[in-house]
Order: C-alpha cells, then structure tokens, then sequence
C-alpha cells in the first residue's frame, strides 16, 4: 500500500475511455463492497439473529408451558393474544401516547429550533444543540426522577404551589407526555434544524418584497418546503416515543399502560404463566408499527434534503 | 432584468411609505422569539433546578449537601459506572470500525452502496430496543434450555460468555446496534461537508496509499463528527437501561433505579442530575471548541 494503485488513480482522476478503466472500476466497486462487508456481517450477527428468533418465537408454542420433550409447535395464538384484552389496551395506550406527544414535540421542537436559529447569540446555539444531544441520547432514567422530584406527589414545585388540591398527578397520561416532551423536544431541535438552516433568506426576502406578510411567507413558502422534515421529524419522534421503556419503568406506579411495560413485565417473569413467547409477540407487534412508521418517513427524508441542500 | 432587480433592490432598501410597517413586521418574531427561549428555558431548568432542591433540602435536617457528599462513597456506584464507561469505550471503538469504512466507502462508491448502507443502519429504529432484547432473551434461553450437562457445543459456551457479568459482550453488541442510527448519520453528515474524492485524489497524487490516505487525510478532516459521534454514543450507553435492566445487569442506570427502590433516593437522584449535567458540559466544551476549529476553515454543514 506504501504506493498508489495505478487503477485506483485512474478511476479517481478522472472517467477516462480506455480499456483499462472497466477493470479499474470494477475493482474499486470490490473494494468499496469489501469496506462493508464488516458492518453488514456485524448487523447480520447482532441485530438479524435476535430478530429472527423474536419473529420465530412469536409463531411457535412454548416449550417450557408444554408437556417435556414435546417440540414447540406453528401457532397464531401468540400473536391473537397479543392483540387482546390488557394487551391491547397496553398497545393502544402506547400508540396514544406516542402520537400526542409526538405532535406536541414537533410543534415544540420546531419553535425552539427556529428561535435558536434566527437568534444572534452563538453562545445560545452551543448550549441548546449540546443540551439537546445529552437529553434525547441520556434516556428516561435521569429525566423521570428529575420530574418525580419536580412534579411527583412529593416534589418540590407539587408541594410548594399546592398542585395535588388542583388534581395534578404526574402519574398519568398527560403527566407522562410532559416528561417525554424532555427529551422529544430535544430530538425535534436536533432533526429541523439544519433544514431551517437550509431556509434561505432570500426566499424571505423575495416573499416580503411582493408584499407578503410573515405569515403568508410561513403558509406558502417556508412549511411547504419544510413540510417533508417536519414530517420526518414527527415520525422519529413518534418511534422513539413509542419505543421509550426506561421512562415509565423508572416511575413506578404509573397508571398508563404501556406495551413496553407489559413486553417487561412478561419477559422479567412478573406475570403467572409463562408469557415469554406472548412478550415476543407483542414485540412483533411493536416492531410491524415501527415499520409502517418507517416506510413513511424514509421516502420524506429524501425529499426535504432535495429541497434544503 | 437587471434594471428590475435594482429597483426591486432599492425598494427594498429604502422603503419610505412602509418603513412603520416593516419595522414592527420585524419587532413581532423578535418578541415572539423571546417568548419562546423564555417558555422553553423555563421547562428545561426547572425540573433540574427543582431536583437540585430536591436533593438539597432535607425536611428534618434542612439544608445540606450529604446526599452530594455520599455520592463517593455509596456502595455499587463506582463498579456500576465502570462498566458503563468500559461498555461506552468498547462501543465508540466498535462503531468506529464498522462505519468509518463503510462511510468513506459509501462516499467513493455508488447510489446502490449507499442505500445498502442507509438502509441496514436504519434498521435498528424499526426494532425498538425492547424487542430486540425480548429476541436476545429466546436466544439465550433457547441455548440454555437445550444445554446438557456436561457436553456443551461450541455456540453454547460461547453464549455463555457473552454473559460474563464482568464485561457482558451481549451490551456491546446490543449498544452498537442501537447506536448506528445516529452515528451513521452523524459521520455521514461530516463526510458531505468534505470533498473526499479530491482529498483521496490529492494524497495519493503525493504518493500516499489509499489506507494511509484515509487515515491521514480523511479523518482527521472529519475531527468533529467523530467526536460528536463519540459522545452521543456515551450518552446513549450511560443512559441506557432497557437492555440491561431486562438482561439483568447492573451499569449506570440500573444502578440509579435499583438503588431508588431500594431506599438510597436522594443520593440516586443527585447521582442522575450529577451524570446529565456532566455529559451536557462535555457536550458543550466540546461544541464550543469544534465550532472555534470550523469557523477557521470554511466548511459548512
């Protein structure tokens, strides 16, 4: 390697018409297939046999409820289960929760977003894109009890502005949603910005010299072309949301169900009958919204960066 | 055209009739913006402030600092936080293997490459990390449950390791999946800023091999995505507790939870403060000092 790869050179420079540059892309082609050949392996291992045995157990009977020595059998009553009584209640809880708070998040995180960026301080830029890396990468744990603290039947601001006599309990749906905007918001900060960045101003410009007012500019300028990202945003949002686990187990006692609770709580063995291959169905359940919500978002994200790089 | 531009310039510039009018166009967002910074600012340091007080204020003793001061010496903290901090070391190391690569590789090669690539490092936010631990759960149960006693195959034993309590292997595994989301995006998003054919093109024109060339060139040009990478990575791994909750380990966060139960509560919850203050800080020198690298060379993100 001590000296340049003739071939190498050729397809660099330049795309030259001679015999030898067919050869000479190919090999680059193998090359650049061979520098991911280590991540694809590494997926393959970590991520692809967990999925296959939860996707694989979600179809088949428990061996350990059966009688010994009888192997696990095709079924489709995991996943009927699933979609049954507290379950279902778990799952529909999650998709409500995850979507309210996504929908605030988004509306949040892009007002925040466009008040940091049209802000002259740099200094306010640094903080909020770092406290913002901290707070959606940290997890729940920290933020639960921040907020049990704060909010909690006995933390400081309930106790002190007399909340409980209000009715407040952060033990509940919108109690829930408040502490996942802590870090929902957070992330939606993280995902608009560089497409506000990407706003140009002469579009403003060009916008307010025909007249339009700042809300004219908004409706047909500036959300038409931030339309796909906001989008995008609120479905990352919505995944992280509907995926948060740490949260809600760190606040014990919570009255929301939640399918991530019920998938623990199944898999910790806190439930009578062994549950495990249910927990894995509910996990395929989980992982079907995700992906629906993924199909979604991939194709937007493609559009928005035609329009904002 | 020019001359219309002009005039639309100077219209512009000088806009007598509608000055009041533009002048309090452009006073509204600067209010509204305050307003925002204001509603936001307090429901980000609130919660932080109040739990400070929290921690601060004891209702017998008053105010005092002991649950600060027994933060070095509470039983468990420090080996929790150990792995934590291995597993985050062992994690950054093992995301940079796999995508700086694959990254550079994406960048040289085709469209195909690249949605290859998008796609498999997009994957993990399909599978939230709950099910995918409810799938490590069957793997592992599926290898003890056919284990007999004294003939264990190969891939059995090694299942076994991967639990070692000392350095659990399957958190590496798992924290890397769930960090390559974000860590593709964020050295992807570096690389764009760069001009990786020409730099390539320019250090092996001077003689370097393309392997040295990448490790010369490339990444040290591509300084602050590694970093950025770095750190969201550590606060990822310091904070993550789904995994290793259910798997039945004990790094940072599960300590903090279990500790809360078991009757250490002010000391777990200034320990959590403590931690995300800390990382933020990290973040913020961090950001501060790149932008001050960055703004001498112009690249733009």
């Amino acid at each position: 390697m001590s000296t340049a790869d003739p071939a190498l050179q050729d397809g660099a420079v330049a795309p030259l018409r001679r015999p030898g540059s067919v050869l000479s892309v190919l090999r680059r082609a193998a090359a650049g297939r061979l520098a991911v050949v280590p991540l694809l392996l590494f997926v393959a291992v970590a991520f692809g046999i967990p999925a296959v045995a939860m996707a694989h157990g979600a179809f088949y009977t428990n061996t350990a409820t059966s009688a010994p020595g009888t192997a696990s059998t095709f079924t489709t009553g995991n996943i009927t289960a699933s979609l049954q009584g507290g379950y279902l209640t778990a799952l529909t809880g999650s998709v409500k929760l995850s979507a309210v708070s996504a929908l605030i998040g988004t509306v949040g995180g892009l007002l925040l977003a466009q008040a940091v960026v049209t802000s002259r301080f740099k200094a306010l830029r640094h903080a909020v894109l770092s406290a913002s890396g901290v707070l959606a990468n940290f997890g729940g744990v920290p933020l639960a009890f921040a907020f049990i603290a704060t909010l909690g039947n006995a933390g400081v601001l309930t106790t002190h502005l007399h909340l409980k006599d209000a009715g407040w309990s952060l033990y509940t749906f919108w109690g829930l949603t408040l502490v996942y905007l802590y870090f929902l918001v957070p992330l939606m900060v993280l995902s608009v910005l560089p497409s506000l960045d990407g706003l140009r101003r002469q579009w403003r410009e060009a916008a307010q010299n025909n007249g339009a007012t700042l809300w004219q500019y908004w409706r047909h300028v500036a959300l038409p072309v931030l339309a796909p990202s906001l989008l995008g945003g609120f479905v990352l949002l919505f995944g992280t949301a509907f995926a948060a686990y740490a949260t809600a187990a760190a606040m014990v006692g919570a009255s929301v169900p939640l399918i991530t609770l019920q998938i623990a709580n199944a898999l910790n063995g806190n439930v009578a009958a062994d549950a495990s291959n249910v927990a894995l169905a509910m996990s395929l359940d989980m992982v079907v919204i995700a992906a629906l919500v993924m199909v979604v978002y991939l194709p937007l994200q493609r559009r928005s960066a035609r329009w904002l790089v | 055209m020019a001359g219309m531009t002009a005039a639309t310039l100077t219209k512009a510039m000088d806009p007598p009739p509608g000055a009041q009018k533009s002048a309090r166009r452009r006073g509204r967002p600067r209010f509204g913006r305050a307003a925002v910074l204001v509603v936001f600012g307090l429901y980000f340091v609130v919660p932080i402030a109040a739990t400070f007080l929290f921690t601060v204020d004891d209702p017998v003793k008053g105010l005092n600092l002991s649950a600060y001061s027994q933060i070095f010496g509470v039983a468990g903290l420090w080996p929790a936080l150990r792995l934590s901090l291995e597993l985050a070391a062992a994690t950054i190391a093992l995301v940079y293997l796999l995508l700086v690569p694959a990254v550079v590789a994406v960048r040289l090669g085709g469209p195909r490459l690249r949605t290859v690539v998008e796609v498999v490092c997009t994957l993990p936010l399909v599978v939230p990390a709950i099910a995918l631990t409810a799938g490590f759960t069957d793997v592992l149960k599926w290898g003890s449950d056919s284990m007999v006693p004294g003939q264990t195959t190969f891939v059995q034993q090694l299942l076994i390791d991967i639990q070692n309590p000392a350095f659990p292997v399957i958190l590496l595994l798992a924290y890397t999946v769930m960090a390559l989301p974000l860590a593709y995006r964020t050295l992807d998003a570096g690389m764009r800023a760069l001009d990786v054919r020409t730099l390539l093109e320019a250090a092996q024109n001077n003689g370097a091999g393309r392997a040295r060339a990448i490790v010369t060139v490339i990444l040290p040009n591509l300084r602050g995505a590694l970093m950025n990478t770095a750190f969201l990575t550590l606060a990822l791994v310091l904070g993550e507790f789904t995994v290793s909750s259910i798997l039945g380990f004990t790094p940072f966060a599960v300590w903090i939870v279990n500790g809360n139960a078991a009757g250490q509560g002010p000391v777990t919850i200034a320990v959590s403060i403590v931690s995300l203050v800390l990382t933020w800080l990290l973040l913020l020198v961090m950001s501060a000092g790149g932008s001050r690298r960055s703004s001498s060379t112009p690249t733009h993100q």
